[in-house]
């Protein structure tokens, strides 16, 4: 797998009432196989500088390196999975959506059916692979969407909030099933959430950005053991140190998220 | 309820309504105050309606008739789908085609028949053209909305996975625009079978059930007519539920975007 630099990234977005600047001068860095989350409120860019990272938009300055190449558009090397269900593509099926960046790459047909039977399995989905997306839940669709995005192995797994349409329960148990699906693959990964509790459970460690403009606040290492216990201290500890940061008044109440 | 239970009635009830039109016309035919020559009972129309088919006669003039909606609607298909694409595709194409389309569209194709009868004289290539003509526009008009409300996430997602345009536009951009696609074919041909009996009657010699509507009227052969009348609408209605239907079912409703489609 390979590490990210993100070097003194800048993004304006040209409106009809003038400049608005979506990301300033954001730097980190992100080692291979590590499980990075960006939080923050919204309007502080974080999708933007996901998309920056996707190749969606390019930054006005600075500049992306994955695996020391330079970023300048969409590529293989990352698989982007989305918040809106209506990604998946309704005339395939389950099977038909995983496989369709291995026919992109040329692999043939059987190989491609068994890699994505197998991606399938990995998000417990192999009882629905000739299954066509309106027959399936939307917990089932983002698994779908996380399978297809594996499919063809990129070295890093772009989310942009992937869960935040789900039900709370369903989230929960979408959020395990992320957590052993990087266990197994250990693939680097980089994923944009508002959702405090969600990024303590999921990431080594989470970048905190602020608005107006977009810019990275702080770095919060999660050294907790996995599988990780949300009703831990330790776990509320974290996402307590996390709303300070988020600048929320943590000792006003004594339950957070 | 099964949806073959489903069909059912829809079709029993398709039936009950022509059943009772049926009636009203028998009940005004019988009524006498009308002359039988100009409305004709059922039973004398079915049985014109039988004995043109026996003799093939109507058969040979439904299949002129099919001969030049199917041309005519094939190159409406192959003309207007890729200029729908090309407009949504290409600003520039969009520039030119646009007026030129918005322009046309409004005129009958009924309004050009003497036109093209100058132009192409008598006969298959004038019927064609005024088919085509027709049924040109709504392929045109849908595709081009079609395409550009393909959801650009399909197309983000694709464009991540590495798929160049030659994919894109096979694998997501026909598919995507299917809908609307589908319903162009089925507004272009509508629009084709009306636009040819019309062509028939004026532009056509000897042969095709508008002609044979045309030329029954001379001879005051009012069953014959509506004879033709019943195979027009029988041949419509069953391109339209069969041909389009089962298209619909296997495609669109399959995938669950018909809903796209009607909203």
């Amino acid at each position: 797998m390979v590490p990210i630099e993100i070097s003194d990234v800048t993004l304006v977005y040209d409106t009809p009432s003038g400049k608005v600047p979506g990301v300033k001068n954001v730097n980190f860095n992100i080692d291979a196989s590590e499980f990075v989350c960006i939080v923050g409120p919204s309007g502080c860019g974080k999708s933007t500088l996901l998309n920056i990272i996707a190749g969606f938009l390019s930054p006005v300055s600075g500049e992306i390196r994955i695996g020391g190449k330079a970023v300048t558009g969409h590529g293989m090397d990352r698989g982007v999975v989305f918040q809106d269900f209506a990604q998946l593509f309704p005339w395939r099926t389950a099977l038909g959506n995983v496989t369709f960046g291995l026919e992109m790459k040329g692999v043939p047909k059987q190989e491609r059916d068994t890699i994505a039977r197998e991606q399938l399995r990995l998000v417990k989905l192999e009882k629905f692979t000739n299954s066509y997306p309106h027959h399936l839940s939307g917990g089932m669709q983002q698994r779908v969407a996380i399978a297809r995005a594996l499919a063809y192995n990129p070295a890093v797994l772009l989310m942009d909030e992937p869960f935040a349409a789900l039900d709370a329960m369903t989230r929960d148990e979408m959020q395990r099933l992320l957590a052993d699906v990087w266990k197994t693959t250990r693939k680097t990964v980089i994923y944009v959430t508002h959702n405090v509790a969600e990024a303590v459970y999921l990431a080594d460690r989470v970048v905190v950005m602020s608005p107006h403009p977009g810019t990275v606040k702080a770095e919060v290492a999660i050294d907790l053991p996995r599988p990780r216990d949300p009703l831990s201290v330790e776990f509320l500890e974290c996402q307590k140190e996390l709303l300070r940061h988020l600048g929320h008044d943590v000792n006003a109440k004594e339950t957070v998220n | 309820m099964t949806e073959n239970g489903q069909r059912t009635r829809s079709l029993l009830r398709a039936a009950i309504t022509l059943a009772c039109a049926a009636a009203i016309y028998e009940v005004l035919a019988r009524s006498g105050y009308f002359a039988p020559a100009l409305l004709p009972t059922l039973p004398v129309i079915a049985h014109t309606f039988f004995a043109s088919l026996a003799d093939g006669s109507m058969i040979q003039h439904a299949v002129y008739t099919l001969y030049r909606v199917m041309f005519g609607f094939c190159l409406a298909v192959v003309v207007g789908l890729p200029l729908g694409i090309l407009m949504a595709r290409f600003q520039r194409v969009e520039g030119f085609f646009l007026p030129l389309v918005s322009a046309l569209m409004p005129i009958p194709s009924f309004a050009l028949v003497p036109l093209f009868m100058l132009w192409f004289g008598i006969g298959n290539l004038t019927t064609v053209l005024i088919v085509f003509y027709a049924a040109t526009f709504p392929m045109v008009f849908n595709t081009w909305s079609g395409v550009r409300s393909v959801n650009p996430l399909w197309l983000r997602a694709a464009g991540c996975m590495g798929a160049d345009e030659n994919s894109l536009f096979w694998k997501v951009i026909i598919p995507g625009a299917s809908p609307f696609i589908i319903t162009g074919m089925r507004q272009a041909f509508l629009r084709a079978w009306i636009a040819v009996v019309g062509a028939e009657m004026i532009a056509a010699s000897d042969w095709g059930l508008g002609w044979v509507i045309f030329d029954a009227k001379e001879f005051l052969n009012t069953d014959l007519m509506l004879a033709a009348l019943v195979v027009i609408g029988g041949i419509g209605f069953l391109f339209e539920r069969m041909v389009f239907g089962s298209l619909e079912r296997a495609t669109i409703q399959r995938w669950g975007m018909s809903r796209v489609a009607k909203g």
